[in-house]
Formats: structure tokens, C-alpha cells, sequence
């Protein structure tokens, strides 16, 4: 049944892709208000475990995203004050947000390590789930995963179609001039820090109570790299950035299966697979130099001060 | 008149740590009233504007609107207020469309396309067509000034400030301004016109406020006044002159370049077309145009910070040098004093000395591998005395000196070497009329030494002054040169627009022929 591990393995790609969707989004929302944040990774684990002890204790997903939400927002706050408070280096203020997140969410993870929760059900749609093929495909996932996709049309509908996105465009391009015209450059980019932090803590939920419904130190496996990598390979462009993350997850997906088909390749080898392929992917459609300077935000990583 | 004024100000005063930018200036401007605020740079004229615009905080001093007394807390209110101001350096966004930047500044607009039909109306209506639709990067520096000046009507300001509004633009675009500037005032909106020249003051306004060292030293209506008067009002004396004695030096062809093409290493500059020209020795060619035309790009090759694939079009002395790094070509009598001061003239973090090692050293300062310190404080004192370098001693770090007194330093450490070519950048750019005087003369002299001279500049008159021979860049292309006395003012204007046998030669309205992209998802 060669069509049916296909499907499945589409259907893993989705779920797998998703922790990338979130994480991606929000450090994309960050980054075009002119603010490098690399601390993903952290924000990640902490959102993770934060999300986990959430379910654990009340059983109920709501509490789970928003204890993850809060946690990753929080830990962006720490980000947000160190660089744009007090103009710290954003580039070493992030690497050392990620180390922190590494150790206060292997502390905080503790006592979890052992617990198993039940994960999150699939909506069951009637009629639509029970499509062949197509409704396996679209129609067969849980509530986080729809909503990723709520997510994505809210950020292209933001970015372009709405003022505050236009604003926000802006600070990232020009923020001397954002100034001029009497914007909060600094408050802007608290706003776009926080919304980056609060996304990757629940791309961190995501992978800790659905995904693997389970607490691993340092579960999230490098996963806020590569999103930090995909916003920059798919030029700040949010489609691209979908594409980037469900080609990655496909590919993750993909490698195993092959893996268990006892093909004689290396599994060093393969597991290296997914990274190569979307790097490279994402570099080919990203060619285009001017379109690349027309959507990268031209102030990313420079300390803004107000009053000179 | 028997109106009350538009705006008043009394006894504004703002200090910085080290300099009393605003000294208790009064002023008073009625409606429909352009009024000149003139002084030289640093004199303080940037800061009393941006007091008003609500952009920094006056320490003392009132500001009073249309009668009632105003505390304006940031630019915004003062939009609300009424109160447009254009800036020197545009407060535009590169990457954004003509609509999305003017989207910015408004508050009441009710959808992206209604805001473009009001831009295509009023910018019709003034004379200053413009393409909502285009990305501000596309668009020629005449074409931005105007996109402010569009964002600031817009609004319906009643008060219009206009920082140094035609340093970027040719005489003949100028006029279309002062035409646009006269109309608004006699629809009664008051103007506030920034500016260290004369003439176009004496054209333009209806009385002036001379502002010096941070204080008013004179209120004058510029019609009743002479240039000489005013300046004298603005520097404190009278304006030295240039000597314009200049003996013919017929020297041999020092600089040649020939067909040189290079794509620009900015996604937004401009290539360099096939360009020729040559200097030679015991003269001083100006390159004149509108900023962003690839004088960025042509000194660049010609210094060698970018090296140019063919190496035979670039010649010094004969020899072919495109493949050469800078300190190569300085080994063969390069001097080069670039737009940037401090990065690319000098290293901020270093002292005077210091600096003069980094290309002086071909003057005898190295011995068996190590400096000799002695011979470059030696040098620098002398560069500190011969350009009057206002700075404590050589020891100082070149940040503690004024922009006009490290231009000074800068030109005179490349000019004391006596190099057989110097290619100078913007050489009086932001520098006060007295060391702009200065910087000139010591030009006219290395020329009258027969030195070869290349001069890039957008002050027109500054390279009438003092060159023998023009050519203008416009859009990477380079039109044949001409001989000053040859030409005039108008005539170099048109060909700055692209208007020259072979040169772009578009009308100016449509020079942004950039297909228009959109931001995709």
C-alpha cells in the first residue's frame, strides 16, 4: 500500500512541521520590527515545560497553552529589557536567553520526566474526516494544528493588509524615521518581542502535550535553530516560511520511514537530510537579491537609541 | 499685518552637554509669511526646528501657537497642531511604497486606495505628479523631497518647515519648488525655510531671523538687504574669497579612465555605464549631479576599495591600475579624501597623529619595519597649523574636533603628501564658509602645482568656483566634459536631469522606470 504511507507520511509532515510554524511565525513578527531574537530555542523549552506541567496539573489543553504562552512571553520580557531598556547586544543577549531556557527548563522538568499525558484528540469533523485521502490529509488533525493555520492567515492579513502592520514594517526599515513621525520605536518592539517570545512557548506546547505527549530534557532538539534559520531563508516572507517548515517536517518524516525500509544508507546520513534539503530549497526559491531587500527589515540587529 | 502671528517664540534655549545649541531666540512668523532662518552649520538652526516639531524637548522657552502658549510633546501633536516639516535627511521608508510612507504619517485615511486617488489629486493639483505605487528606493532624491513634501500638504499644514530643502536638487527643480513654496504661502500657509543660501533667500523669502553660535543676530527682510550684508550678519565677517588666480599648467594626463562599467554593490545604487574621462596635471575636474547618481560607485573604483574586472580602465600615469588595492594605487601617487569623515577618512577611536600614519607613512614615518612616532606628530602639527585645525594638540582623538575641522585635517594630511592626483569627495560638505574656504584654496594651490585634481561634489557653485573643466553624472552615465567659462549654471542643471548627448535623458517625472514590485506573502 504504497499510497498509504505516503498519506502517512504527509499527515506526520503536518504535525511535525508545526512546532516550526509557531516558533517561525513569531520570531518572523520580531524580527521585521528590527529586533534579533536568538534566544527561540530557550523560549521554546521553557514554553514546553511550562505548557506540560500546565496539562499535568489540570488535565485541560486551554491551561496548557496559556501557562506555555505566558512562559515563553515571559522569558521574551527578560530578552526585551536587557536589549531595548537597557541597549544591550541583541546577537549575545539571545545566545545567553537560550542557555538559560536549557537549564531552567531541565530544572524546572525535574519531577515530569516520567509522566506520560494523554496527548491531544483529533477533531473528528463529520462528512469532511471522512473523505478518502483528502480528508485524512486536512481534515484529520488537532486543534493546534488548525489553529497554526489561523495563525498564518492572521500574520499575512497583519503584515499586509493592516496599519499596524504597515507600522510595524516600518520600524523595522527605518526606526530614525518611525521616530520622526512620532512612533514608540521601543514600545513597538516590546509589543513584537513579547508576540515572538509567546509563539515559541507555544510551539514548545505543541511538541511537549501533543506532538510527544511526554517531558524530555531538552526535547526541543535544536527545533528553535532551525526556525530561526527558516525566517532568514525564506526572506522574512511568511508563505515561504510555511513551506519551509512543512518541507522540513516532511522530510523528517520521510527519513525514518526510509530508515525502516533497511535501505544501506548511513543513518548519520539521513538524519542530516532534513536541514540540507531545506536549507537548500529555501536559498534556491530565495535567490532574488531584491526581493530579499525588500522584505529583510534594514535596521535587524542594530541597537536604536530614541534621542540620537 | 493685523493678524495675531502664526508662531512665536520667546526665549527658546536648548543645551546640550557640551554646546548651548539655543541660546533665548525669539522669533515670530505670521500667516502666509516665508520666513528664512539662516545660518551657518552648527549655528543651531536644525535644533530650534526640531524644538518646534516636537522632536526634542527645549530646556526653556515658549512656544506659542496661533496665540495660545504650547508645550508640543512629540511630532504627532504637532501634526495635529498643523505643523509639517520636510527634513534634511528624508524621514522616508526605503522599502515601502509612495502610499504605505504617506500612510504613515496620516491619521484619517480610510483604505490604501482612497489615500493613492489624494495623492495622484493634490500632488496634480501642486504641480509635483508622483506614482503612489512606486517603492521609495526606485525613486530619484528630487522624487522623494518630493514624496514629503506631498505627506506634509496632505495634512493641510499651516505651518511648513523646510530643513536645507534644495541641497538635493537641480536650479531647474529648485524653481518648481520656489513656485510650489510661493503658492502655499499665498493660500496663507506661514513657512519656515532653512538655508545657508543667500541668493535663494534674497529670492524667496519675506524676512529672515540670521541665527549665529546658537543665538539671533539679526532679523532682516532679505529684498532690503545685500549678500554681503547678511552674511556678515550669519558669519560675523566678511566672506574670504578664493584666490582665482590660476596660471595655465599644461601637465601631462595623470588619471584616465576609460569604458569603465561596474555593478554596484548596493542592491539599490547605481551601475557605473561605460564611463570615460581623464585629468591631467595642473587642472581640477569637477564631477557634478544629483546624489545617488553613482558618484558613490565611481570613487569607489577609483580609490580601489572595489576593484574593477577590467584593469585597463582605470590608467594613473599611464599605467593600469583596476586591479590594484588602495594602497597600492596610493604607492603610485593616489591621495584620496572620501565623503565619510570618520570610517573611511579616519578611525574615530585614534588620535590626530595616529591617524596621519594610516596613509602618511609613505613620508618617511616607517624604519626597518617600525614607526616613527616623532615624524608623524611632527607631520600632524604641521597639518594642524598650515589648514588653522582648530584641536588642542596632535595627541587628541580626531572625534573631539568639529566636522569642519576634521575635513580640514583630512584634506590636508592627503594635500601635505603632494600627491600627483587627489580625488576628493564632497570637500565642503557640512564644513563652515571659512574652512570650506580654506579646503578650496589649498585645491587651487596642489592644481597650481601641478597636480592633477578630481572633484565630486553636488554644490554646483562650489565647483564653478574652482574648477577648470565639468563633467556630470547622471543615472551611472557620464556626459563629455566642458570647460567652465564655457557653460552655465542652467546648462549643467539640465544635463544633472540626464539631458546630455548620450546621457539617460529622461524627463523628470518618469526617471524611475523600476518595474513596481509588491511585498509578496
Amino acid at each position: 500500500m504504497d499510497g498509504d504511507i505516503f498519506i502517512q507520511i504527509l499527515v506526520a509532515a503536518i504535525a511535525a512541521g508545526t512546532p516550526f510554524v509557531y516558533a517561525a511565525l513569531g520570531e518572523l513578527i520580531t524580527e521585521k520590527s528590527g529586533v534579533l531574537n536568538l534566544g527561540v530555542e530557550g523560549m521554546m523549552l521553557v514554553g514546553a515545560i511550562s505548557g506540560f506541567i500546565g496539562m499535568a496539573k489540570s488535565g485541560s489543553l486551554l491551561v496548557a497553552v496559556l501557562c506555555g504562552m505566558t512562559a515563553g512571553a515571559l522569558m521574551a520580557l527578560i530578552f526585551a529589557v536587557l536589549t531595548l531598556t537597557l541597549m544591550a547586544n541583541q546577537v549575545a543577549s539571545g545566545l545567553a536567553l537560550t542557555i538559560f531556557g536549557v537549564g531552567l527548563s531541565a530544572f524546572l522538568g525535574l519531577k515530569y520526566t516520567s509522566i506520560a499525558l494523554p496527548g491531544v484528540p483529533e477533531l473528528h469533523i463529520p462528512f469532511l474526516s471522512d473523505i478518502p485521502v483528502v480528508g485524512r490529509l486536512l481534515f484529520s488533525h488537532d486543534i493546534l494544528i488548525y489553529s497554526s493555520l489561523v495563525l498564518f492567515g492572521f500574520i499575512c492579513w497583519f503584515l499586509y493588509k493592516s496599519k499596524a502592520g504597515l507600522i510595524l514594517r516600518g520600524v523595522g526599515e527605518a526606526p530614525k524615521s518611525a521616530h520622526a513621525l512620532g512612533y514608540n520605536v521601543i514600545g513597538i518592539r516590546y509589543l513584537a518581542v513579547l508576540f515572538g517570545g509567546a509563539m515559541a512557548g507555544l510551539g514548545g506546547v505543541y511538541l511537549a502535550v501533543a506532538y510527544t505527549p511526554m517531558w524530555v530534557e531538552g526535547m526541543v532538539a535544536g527545533r528553535g535553530w532551525v526556525a530561526l534559520a527558516l525566517v532568514v531563508f525564506a526572506s522574512w516572507r511568511p508563505l515561504r516560511v510555511m513551506a519551509g517548515a512543512y518541507l522540513f517536517g516532511g522530510i523528517t518524516i520521510a527519513q525514518f520511514h526510509i530508515q525502516g525500509f533497511g535501505i544501506e544508507i548511513p543513518s548519520q546520513l539521513l538524519s542530516m537530510l532534513p536541514y540540507i534539503a531545506t536549507i537548500i530549497v529555501l536559498v534556491l526559491i530565495s535567490r532574488d537579491q531584491k526581493s530579499i531587500r525588500l522584505n529583510s527589515p534594514a535596521s535587524l540587529g542594530l541597537t536604536y537609541h530614541p534621542n540620537n | 499685518m493685523s493678524e495675531a502671528p502664526r508662531l512665536q517664540l520667546k526665549g527658546m534655549t536648548k543645551i546640550y552637554p557640551s554646546v548651548i545649541a539655543n541660546d533665548s531666540i525669539d522669533m515670530s512668523i505670521a500667516p502666509g509669511e516665508i520666513h528664512a532662518v539662516l545660518g551657518e552649520n552648527g549655528a543651531g538652526k536644525s535644533t530650534l526646528m526640531k524644538a518646534i516639531y516636537g522632536v526634542v524637548k527645549p530646556d526653556r522657552g515658549q512656544i506659542i501657537w496661533n496665540g495660545e502658549a504650547v508645550a508640543i510633546q512629540n511630532p504627532a501633536h504637532a501634526r495635529r497642531l498643523g505643523i509639517g516639516m520636510v527634513f534634511q535627511h528624508f524621514s522616508l521608508f526605503e522599502t515601502l511604497t509612495v502610499t504605505e510612507n504617506i500612510a504613515l504619517a496620516m491619521d484619517d485615511y480610510t483604505s490604501m486606495e482612497s489615500l493613492a486617488g489624494r495623492i495622484e489629486e493634490v500632488s496634480g493639483e501642486y504641480g509635483l505628479p508622483l506614482d503612489p505605487g512606486q517603492l521609495i528606493y526606485s525613486l530619484s532624491v528630487g522624487l522623494r523631497q518630493r514624496v514629503e513634501i506631498i505627506r506634509c500638504l496632505l495634512q493641510q499644514p499651516k505651518l511648513l518647515i523646510m530643513d536645507e530643502p534644495t541641497s538635493v536638487l537641480t536650479p531647474q527643480a529648485v524653481r518648481k519648488m520656489f513656485e510650489t513654496l510661493r503658492r502655499l504661502a499665498d493660500e496663507g500657509c506661514s513657512i519656515l525655510y532653512i538655508s545657508h543660501k543667500l541668493d535663494e533667500i534674497m529670492e524667496l523669502c519675506h524676512s529672515a531671523t540670521i541665527i549665529r553660535g546658537g543665538k539671533v543676530t539679526g532679523y532682516a527682510v532679505p529684498a532690503d538687504e545685500t549678500a554681503t550684508s547678511l552674511a556678515r550678519m550669519m558669519i560675523g565677517k566678511e566672506i574670504p574669497v578664493c584666490s582665482r588666480q590660476r596660471p595655465v599648467v599644461d601637465g601631462e594626463r595623470c588619471l584616465e579612465v576609460r569604458n569603465l562599467s561596474k555593478s554596484s554593490a548596493d542592491q539599490f545604487g547605481t551601475d557605473l555605464k561605460a564611463i570615460s574621462f581623464s585629468v591631467k596635471g595642473g587642472e581640477i575636474l569637477g564631477v557634478a549631479g544629483i546624489s545617488g547618481n553613482g558618484q558613490q560607485e565611481l570613487l569607489y573604483a577609483l580609490s580601489g576599495e572595489r576593484l574593477v574586472d577590467d584593469r585597463d580602465s582605470i590608467a594613473i600615469h599611464g599605467e593600469s591600475v583596476g586591479h590594484l588595492n588602495p594602497d597600492e594605487r596610493r604607492n603610485r601617487g593616489l591621495g584620496f579624501v572620501p565623503e565619510e569623515r570618520l570610517g573611511r577618512g579616519a578611525v574615530p577611536g585614534m588620535s590626530l597623529s595616529s591617524n596621519v600614519i594610516l596613509t602618511a607613512h609613505r613620508q618617511g614615518m616607517v624604519a626597518k619595519g617600525l614607526l616613527k612616532f616623532q615624524k608623524a606628530a611632527q607631520f600632524a602639527e604641521k597639518c594642524i597649523s598650515d589648514f588653522t585645525v582648530k584641536c588642542g594638540s596632535g595627541d587628541d582623538p580626531i572625534t573631539s574636533l568639529s566636522g569642519g575641522n576634521m575635513q580640514k585635517f583630512i584634506t590636508g594630511r592627503e594635500i601635505l603628501q603632494s600627491p600627483d592626483l587627489l580625488i576628493v569627495s564632497q570637500p565642503t560638505w557640512g564644513v563652515d564658509i571659512g574652512a570650506a574656504n580654506i579646503i578650496r584654496q589649498s585645491m587651487i594651490d596642489l592644481r597650481n602645482n601641478g597636480s592633477a585634481v578630481l572633484v565630486v561634489s553636488e554644490e554646483l557653485d562650489e565647483l564653478l568656483e574652482i574648477c577648470d573643466r565639468l563633467i556630470v553624472i547622471a543615472e551611472g552615465y557620464v556626459s563629455s566634459s566642458v570647460n567652465v567659462n564655457d557653460t552655465s549654471k542652467e546648462e549643467i542643471g539640465l544635463w544633472m536631469s540626464g539631458m546630455f548627448p548620450g546621457g539617460p535623458a529622461t524627463d523628470t517625472f518618469n526617471e524611475a522606470t523600476h518595474n513596481q514590485e509588491s511585498h509578496g506573502c
